[in-house]
């Protein structure tokens, strides 16, 4: 906890970060935690003098921001137009169901977090699956089994040491 | 504001250019869109270069391997163009680069299986420029887009980059420049179509010393990526196109307001600010002018709503994306309570080739009240996804079937679906439609930002509407109550016709709240939010009337309406469907006609995509 609260409070003294907003701050601190820690909020709010009330307001409303920390794998579904039509919903029903939880969620092993987003800008390539930020595209719902089961395999390698 | 003490003077061109070995040069262009990064394009370039190492031939053969912009035909990727020949390969991979380099290189001949092939004629087409998707295409702002290192400032300024600036800043006064744009006819390519020089009029009259401009790159469109494209593949030309806007509206400070899921496009872009400053196209005393202007970046962290001004300035101010009541207008008070004025990607991109090629140039293309050019996204269920530039005033089925290659696996089209979930669809019966601004508001669509997606015969379209209205009911900011609660009631009504629950009434109770949705919303987001409902109800009443009194859906989508069972004659009892199966539905031996549990079955289409037998059977 304690280099947690050190690592915020060095990005809350980056005077690149300005001392306008409060965005650039949640940019970083979500960049490196991958959340939004309960003390990166009360931290940023005591250097910029504001109240926690707009911090929580900003963290809530933007989908980039999240106050639950996520799972080791991020798996984010394209529902853009495209994606749609090309049967992006049939792609992530079947993932849930794998998975056992409902986008924007995280497994109970903190293993997986299961996103969707609303466009990657990729469309020739849809259904599209981002993987910790790896794209694969024209997904299948067989696909998407395969590339769980690839992640399980190499999980259960690191498990074994 | 600035004022022209004496010409500017050449010498940042002059150094650039001749280090430059120039255009013609013999190179290697790979497209590098994130399109066909996904498909491995990356690994190509540095692939060419070891190839080259390889065979020790980079000596003899002066040949530039670059990783260009995205090039557009993003279906056919990764794509290849050899130039200046224009040899065009498709699908390219690693393992295809020595036999390109051994026998398209040096050897001249041209490799017959990595052709393009035109799926309506069968021909293999070899050249770039007679491949139908950019032969009817009329590419004005994306030109230098597979042309060009995005990453080399000198590449861009090889092909006339920054001449336009050049010029304005030796000889045309600001009011010279709105006049220019003006005289254009350039309408706002963000969607709404405002004429952009009398923006810029407005937003120069206002007695304010501090001004601002913005880009708004916050393309958040579903099936729309041209500006991710533009910036990623040219942003030279849109910082070109902002430094000409600032100086003829007088601003001094600018701030490119771009998406947080674009991260190819953002590292050019910071790229390109870095390289302007370098040579003095950027920051104080621009070409020795007087002229003093500096950009910022400003992520937007994927909030749709902000794409609308105000939102969007609220964003940068460091606020809650909302927007509030104009007027003001941001023209009068928008940044930081300064007149500010906020373009899209594709009108800055437009004007320095204005300044260069003149209005009158400019204003002859496309339609009268529609000049220009526009992009598109071609996605859906199309042949050739990819963008195009095309002149204004084409008509949909040109679009369609020249430059699209139609709909694929003999599928009829149904309908277009243009300018995104603020947008309409476009049924059959107005394929010859000529596509510009006021021919599409008439048919209930609008031009939007360009997205253009198609539907074919098995697109629901009530469950085309329901995705739209899912998509603008998650977005509404929730400030007012005519989007916040209207949006949520349509697509609950939605949602319950989509599962079978439809009542009579409910189409007539759509269009009236439709209707006051659309008057009562604060802005531009609940404003068209009900489009997407309304128009498919225009075309296609019939397909919710089929939902609601025959409780069918025609296309058979919709999973409230549909059941899943095995067609006995054609099941080979493969066991295939029965182990993939999620839910443990089908049940059956080896050898024997399997069968569907109704009530186990979530219809999730799942033993219909693996079936080799055409065994199973939607109802």
């Amino acid at each position: 906890m304690q280099k947690i609260i050190s690592e915020i409070n060095d990005i809350v003294q980056d005077e690149a970060l300005g001392k306008g907003s409060i965005i650039p701050y949640f940019e970083e601190i979500q960049g490196r935690f991958r959340y939004l820690p309960p003390e990166a909020l009360i931290l940023v709010c005591e250097h910029l003098n504001i109240p926690l009330s707009q911090a929580y307001a900003v963290a809530t409303f933007y989908h980039a921001f999240s106050l639950r920390p996520k799972g080791k794998h991020c798996m984010n579904i394209c529902m853009g137009t495209a994606c749609h039509v090309r049967g992006s919903p049939q792609l992530l029903d079947r993932l849930e169901t794998k998975l056992g939880v409902k986008a924007g969620s995280t497994t109970r092993d903190k293993l997986f977090t299961l996103e969707t987003v609303n466009c990657l800008g990729a469309c020739a390539l849809g259904p599209i699956v981002v993987i910790d930020g790896e794209y694969s595209g024209q997904m299948t719902p067989q696909k998407s089994d395969a590339l769980l089961r690839r992640i399980m395999r190499s999980e259960e390698k690191e498990q074994r040491g | 504001m600035a004022n022209i003490i004496s010409p500017v003077e050449l010498d940042p061109f002059e150094t650039i250019q001749e280090a430059f070995k120039g255009p013609d040069h013999p190179s290697i262009t790979i497209c590098g869109g994130t399109g066909c990064r996904v498909l491995g394009s990356e690994k190509l370039s540095e692939a060419f270069r070891e190839e080259f190492n390889r065979q020790n031939i980079q000596a003899t053969l002066d040949f530039d391997i670059k990783t260009t912009g995205c090039h557009g035909f993003c279906e056919q990727g990764p794509l290849v163009v050899i130039r200046p020949s224009g040899i065009m390969y498709a699908h390219v991979a690693a393992k295809d680069v020595p036999e390109i380099v051994e026998r398209t290189i040096i050897g001249g001949e041209i490799i017959d299986c990595l052709l393009y092939m035109d799926p309506q004629s069968g021909e293999k087409i070899e050249h770039e420029q007679d491949v139908p998707f950019y032969q009817f295409q009329q590419r004005v702002i994306l030109d230098l887009n597979g042309l060009i290192d995005p990453q080399k400032i000198e590449e861009y300024i090889a092909e006339g980059g920054y001449t336009a600036l050049q010029t304005v800043l030796s000889t045309m006064p600001p009011e010279q420049v709105i006049d220019e744009i003006k005289a254009s006819g350039l309408r706002g390519r963000g969607g709404a179509g405002f004429p952009t020089g009398y923006k810029w009029e407005l937003c120069r009259k206002q007695p304010v010393d501090v001004k601002y401009i913005i880009c708004n790159a916050d393309e958040g469109d579903p099936g729309a990526y041209m500006d991710r494209s533009i910036m990623e593949g040219n942003p030279h030309r849109v910082l070109e196109g902002m430094i000409i806007g600032a100086y003829a509206i007088g601003a001094q400070t600018g701030y490119v307001y771009i998406r947080n899921e674009y991260p190819l496009a953002v590292k050019h872009l910071r790229e390109a600010i870095a390289q302007a400053e370098t040579n003095g196209f950027l920051g104080r005393n621009i070409l020795k002018s007087g002229f003093d202007f500096s950009v910022g970046i400003k992520l937007g962290s994927g909030a749709f709503v902000c794409g609308e001004e105000t939102a969007l300035i609220a964003s940068i101010e460091g606020r809650v994306g909302e927007p509030r009541p104009r007027p003001p207008f941001p023209a009068e008070k928008g940044l930081w309570g300064k007149p500010t004025n906020i373009n899209n990607v594709k009108s800055w991109a437009s004007v320095p080739i204005i300044i260069k090629r003149g209005a009158d140039w400019f204003a002859n293309i496309g339609t009268g009240t529609s000049t220009g050019t526009m992009i598109f996204s071609l996605v859906g269920n199309i042949n050739n996804t990819g963008l195009v530039e095309v002149p204004m005033g084409i008509s949909l089925r040109d679009l369609i079937y020249n430059i699209g290659g139609g709909i694929p696996n003999g599928k009829e089209f149904k309908a277009a679906q243009i300018g995104g979930p603020s947008g309409g669809c476009i049924p059959a019966e107005h394929l010859d439609v000529h596509i510009d601004y006021e021919s599409l508001s008439a048919l209930g669509a609008i031009m939007g930002s360009g997205g253009l997606v198609i539907a074919d015969e098995d697109v629901c379209m009530v469950d085309f509407a329901r995705y739209f209205m899912t998509f603008t009911q998650e977005e509404s900011c929730g400030k007012c109550v005519p989007c916040r609660v209207g949006t949520k009631a349509m697509l609950s009504t939605l949602e319950r016709i989509c599962n079978g629950e439809g009542k009579p009434g409910d189409v007539e109770y759509l269009i009236e709240l439709g209707e006051e949705i659309k008057r009562a919303s604060l802005c531009g987001l609940g404003q068209t939010a009900p489009n997407p409902v309304l128009s498919t109800i225009r075309y296609f009443r019939q397909e919710y009337e089929a939902h609601i009194i025959d409780e069918t859906c025609p296309s058979k989508v919709c999973k409230g309406l549909i059941t899943y069972s095995v067609i006995p004659e054609n099941c080979t009892g493969c066991m295939v469907c029965l182990r993939d199966c999620p839910e443990n539905a089908i049940s059956g031996e080896k050898q024997k006609p399997h069968q569907i549990d109704v009530n186990l079955c979530t219809r999730c289409g799942m033993c219909k995509s693996v079936c080799k037998f055409d065994a199973i059977m939607v109802t």
